[in-house]
């Protein structure tokens, strides 16, 4: 063996037995919880009319979401990259708005617009002088409709993207062979977007099939898979409870397997070069209502956003039948900073987030760099174990490892974790992982191979090459998966409910606890401290990048 | 094939940001003729093109198919065919699907569009390809299935984007030969644009130089070559030393050095001129032939079937002779004459 690949082992060993332990091995005590009695959990499961019915609607409001936000989406990236008209770069601006809020902050924000008592539904019931509201908001509909709101985002994104690498000379070989817009759209456009539309579309089903705080909130009597899992680990039914976590993740890697296929089929090397023209939309009528439908678009982006901001104002107990909350106070904001007790779930948040974070940086380092830059036995593994995170919906996880880490037992590789700090970062390190991985296997992709051995072969050692060339040559993805990493341990809800403790819980477990008490203020206090957060680890997370691309252009300048 | 029409551009303009990328261009491409629009990158030939096809509206002037205006007609209603500089074929479809997509467009029934989509490969060279993947194509097959493409649909005018700019030097001159021959056995009205010279002279009927968004002269490609109608002609076209001269109409008076030579002249400017010395116009003379300059021979480069010398005649003359003679060494002392009459000359 040479010295090169005892180096890789010597990596790549530990990494891939500590991720092994740490994904698969969880999900295995799960599988295995499922045959505990036998085949009873099984029989159990399939003869709950419950669980079935749960199944089914997950799978509606699954597809349900896909279909919304692909409807909203790919129209969305059409208007903003191919057309010129007022409003476009506000409606741009905020295209991407719902992606700032952490997924219970939305539901909250839903909840105080829309929800029966909500600011908008009241507005409505005034209007019409109606006596009781026109909506109650809970069941499948609104699960949809925050859904579409947050989830669209991905769509737009996606299909934004391949529009900007798609390649117009085709449209206008298309259109110079007397092709009209329909049938350039029908056999052209559309056609070569499918693998955009198709991973944003998979994005979306996944994110649905795990979205546990909508239903959680808003479900009333509807029943879902991941809600379903968290009352069966309630109720002590935990054998229960394995089949729905496995039967959920299952579902999940099947859609991914399915749609990976028919991306892979439908995907296609562009031989031109991308370019991007709008084209000012010149009918007076079309530019009318393509400006009326940004400025609309554009008010119904920010109200969530607006609402938590003013409620967050408000003062607690006093906002009952008003249309809006008759008191406003800094109060709220005060006690999170003044209040022990409020101001540990802060403090939990941010020291969770930055341990798993952390703990992201170093671990993807390691591995993307062995998946992109070596070739060693283990590789086609180490990837797999890296994506699998990704697969498995969140409440999946967070049983996984409730069942694996609830006792000491170090000859069966357990330890005890449940009950302590330490279970929420790990959960969150775990969720964490195809992110960081994926988007530093992105940058060093980009790097060229032989600058490594060039390094080498100029006398650098390992650190010093580690350090002025691939450390660099991995930072934008570092920094990139960083960030995402960060924001969605700020926010994460879905393995904290599964999971918390009283001393460790987050900022999102206690928003749930003050709506139950109905302090509204301080849960939307709360709400806009981690959207603040959000934004910050966002623009630190820009600046960081621009300031380091400055720092090296003038040194190379 | 359908009756060939011509295509006349008017005074066709294009600013951008207060800049003039095409500057009143006016041409026109007679019916079943192959013009090729040649110019620098930056010279404003694709936006040229580009307003032909329809794809950039120009800001004034017009274009016409025969004597009909169609310069508000969208690219879709103009009846051209294109071919795209990377082909631009949909890489989702096979290469027979790329062909007939014209004809669906046209509403042709699958049956006949079929039939002829094969016949247009055939015409290609390309008959066995129609279910193959566009991936599988060579740069060559590529061209020729962008081409099939484009003429399937019986064009009024076929425009081409720099259609050879993507193929390696050998296939590229066996391509130039056989575009040149299926566009002339077709007869169809064509608008070529490129870089390269040599590609322009090789496939096309006449030929036009753009320069900075101006039509510089159009002619056959020996009129550029020969008869330069300016510096920056005679400049861009083929390599030359410009020399200083004097012309009398008659007869341009070259000095160099020492010695004045005077030949027939061909141009219109008078008085002080620059005479054009073509490397293959000029030749190494035997000592003691009439009208020769003296020279050393500065660098020497063999080129297959001749020699490029270098030959530097005085302090500020160097010129560049190509000649199948390969005994003059780097170094010698040899003698130039100037070959063909008339000399082309230039005003300063």
């Amino acid at each position: 063996m040479s010295d090169r690949s005892r180096g890789t082992w010597l990596l790549a060993g530990p990494l891939l037995a500590l991720l092994a332990w740490l994904v698969v091995f969880p999900n295995i005590q799960v599988i295995a919880g499922t045959f505990a009695h036998g085949l009873d959990s099984w029989r159990e499961f399939l003869a709950s009319p419950g669980d079935r019915e749960a199944l089914r609607t997950t799978l509606v409001i699954s597809i349900g979401s896909v279909l919304a936000a692909t409807a909203i989406g790919v129209p969305l990236a059409f208007l903003l990259t191919r057309f010129d008209f007022p409003g476009r770069r506000a409606l741009g601006a905020v295209a991407t708005l719902p992606n700032a809020l952490p997924p219970l902050v939305g539901v909250v924000a839903f909840l105080f617009l829309y929800g029966e008592s909500g600011v908008v539904t009241r507005s409505v019931q005034h209007l019409l002088g109606l006596e009781h509201a026109p909506w109650t908001f809970t069941g499948i509909w609104p699960i949809l409709v925050i859904h579409a709101y947050t989830m669209y985002v991905y769509v737009y994104l996606f299909v934004a993207a391949g529009l900007e690498r798609y390649d117009s000379s085709l449209d206008e070989a298309a259109a110079g062979l007397g092709a009209g817009r329909a049938l350039r759209l029908r056999r052209i456009t559309l056609p070569l977007l499918t693998p955009s539309i198709a991973g944003a579309m998979l994005l979306v089903f996944m994110s649905s099939l795990a979205s546990f705080s909508a239903p959680y909130v808003f479900g009333g009597g509807v029943r879902v898979m991941s809600t379903q899992i968290l009352a069966s680990k309630l109720n002590g039914a935990m054998g229960l409870a394995y089949v729905e976590t496995t039967v959920l993740a299952l579902t999940a890697v099947a859609a991914l397997v399915l749609l990976r296929w028919f991306e892979r089929r439908r995907s296609y090397a562009m031989t031109g070069k991308g370019r991007v023209s709008r084209a000012p939309i010149v009918s007076r009528g079309a530019r009318t209502a393509a400006a009326v439908t940004a400025v609309i678009a554009v008010a119904l982006l920010l109200l969530p956003h607006a609402m938590l901001v003013l409620v967050a104002f408000a003062r607690d107990g006093v906002w009952t039948t008003q249309l809006l909350p008759p008191e406003y106070t800094l109060d709220n904001f005060a006690r999170l900073a003044r209040d022990t007790q409020l101001w540990i779930p802060i403090r939990n948040t941010i020291n969770m987030t930055v341990l798993a974070t952390a703990a992201n940086i170093v671990v993807c380092f390691a591995a993307a760099y062995l998946i992109v830059l070596r070739k060693f036995r283990g590789r086609r593994a180490l990837e797999l174990l890296v994506i699998l995170p990704w697969a498995i919906p969140a409440t999946a996880i967070a049983l996984g490892l409730a069942s694996t880490f609830n006792r000491n037992d170090p000859l069966a590789a357990r330890v005890l974790l449940v009950g302590t700090f330490w279970i929420l970062p790990l959960a969150y390190f775990i969720r964490g992982v195809p992110l960081v991985a994926n988007a530093i296997q992105g940058s060093l992709a980009q790097m060229d191979p032989s600058l490594e051995d060039a390094a080498r072969g100029l006398g650098a050692n390992w650190w010093l090459t580690l350090r002025h060339v691939i450390f660099p040559a991995a930072r934008p993805g570092l920094i990139a998966g960083a960030m995402l990493t960060a924001i969605m341990g700020i926010g994460e809800f879905v393995a904290s409910v599964v999971l918390y403790t009283h001393s460790n819980r987050p900022v999102s477990i206690e928003i749930l606890a003050q709506l139950r008490d109905l302090s509204f203020g301080t849960a939307a206090a709360y709400s806009v401290v981690l959207i603040v957060m959000v934004l910050a680890i966002t623009l630190g997370a820009r600046r960081w990048e621009s300031k380091l691309v400055r720092a090296e252009t003038a040194v190379l300048g | 094939m359908r009756t060939p029409s011509s295509l006349t551009l008017d005074a066709l303009t294009r600013r951008f940001s207060d800049r003039n990328v095409v500057d009143a261009v006016s041409l026109t491409v007679p019916a079943g003729q192959l013009l090729a629009l040649v110019g620098a990158s930056g010279s404003g030939k694709t936006t040229t093109l580009r307003m032909v096809a329809g794809y950039e509206t120009p800001d004034s002037g017009r274009v016409l198919i025969d004597d009909t205006d169609i310069t508000g007609t969208p690219p879709q209603s103009r009846d051209f065919g294109m071919v795209f500089q990377h082909y631009a074929l949909f890489p989702h479809l096979r290469v027979g699907e790329n062909v007939a997509f014209g004809l669906e467009a046209r509403g042709v029934n699958k049956p006949d569009r079929e039939r002829r989509a094969l016949d247009a490969l055939t015409t290609v060279g390309l008959a066995n390809a129609a279910q193959r993947t566009v991936q599988s194509l060579s740069g060559g097959e590529q061209q020729r299935v962008a081409l099939a493409r484009a003429l399937v649909i019986e064009p009024r005018v076929l425009l081409l984007d720099e259609p050879l700019s993507n193929l390696d030097p050998t296939l590229r001159r066996d391509m130039r030969d056989e575009l040149r021959a299926t566009l002339h056995r077709l007869g169809v009205t064509a608008l070529f644009v490129t870089h390269d010279q040599e590609d322009a002279f090789a496939v096309a009927d006449r030929v036009a130089l753009l320069a900075n968004g101006k039509l510089l002269q159009a002619g056959t490609p020996e009129e550029l070559y020969d008869a330069p109608a300016s510096r920056a002609v005679a400049s861009f076209i083929g390599h030359a030393a410009l020399v200083p001269a004097s012309n009398d109409g008659a007869r341009v008076s070259i000095a160099i050095g020492n010695t004045t030579h005077a030949f027939a002249a061909h141009g219109t400017a008078r008085g002080n001129v620059l005479a054009v010395l073509r490397p293959d116009a000029l030749a190494l003379a035997r000592d003691g032939a009439p009208r020769t300059w003296k020279g050393t021979v500065t660098s020497r480069r063999f080129a297959g079937g001749h020699v490029a010398y270098h030959v530097r005649l005085d302090d500020r003359t160097t010129v560049e002779v190509v000649s199948t003679d390969r005994g003059a060494a780097e170094g010698s002392t040899v003698s130039v004459t100037i070959a063909r009459e008339p000399v082309a000359v230039v005003a300063p």
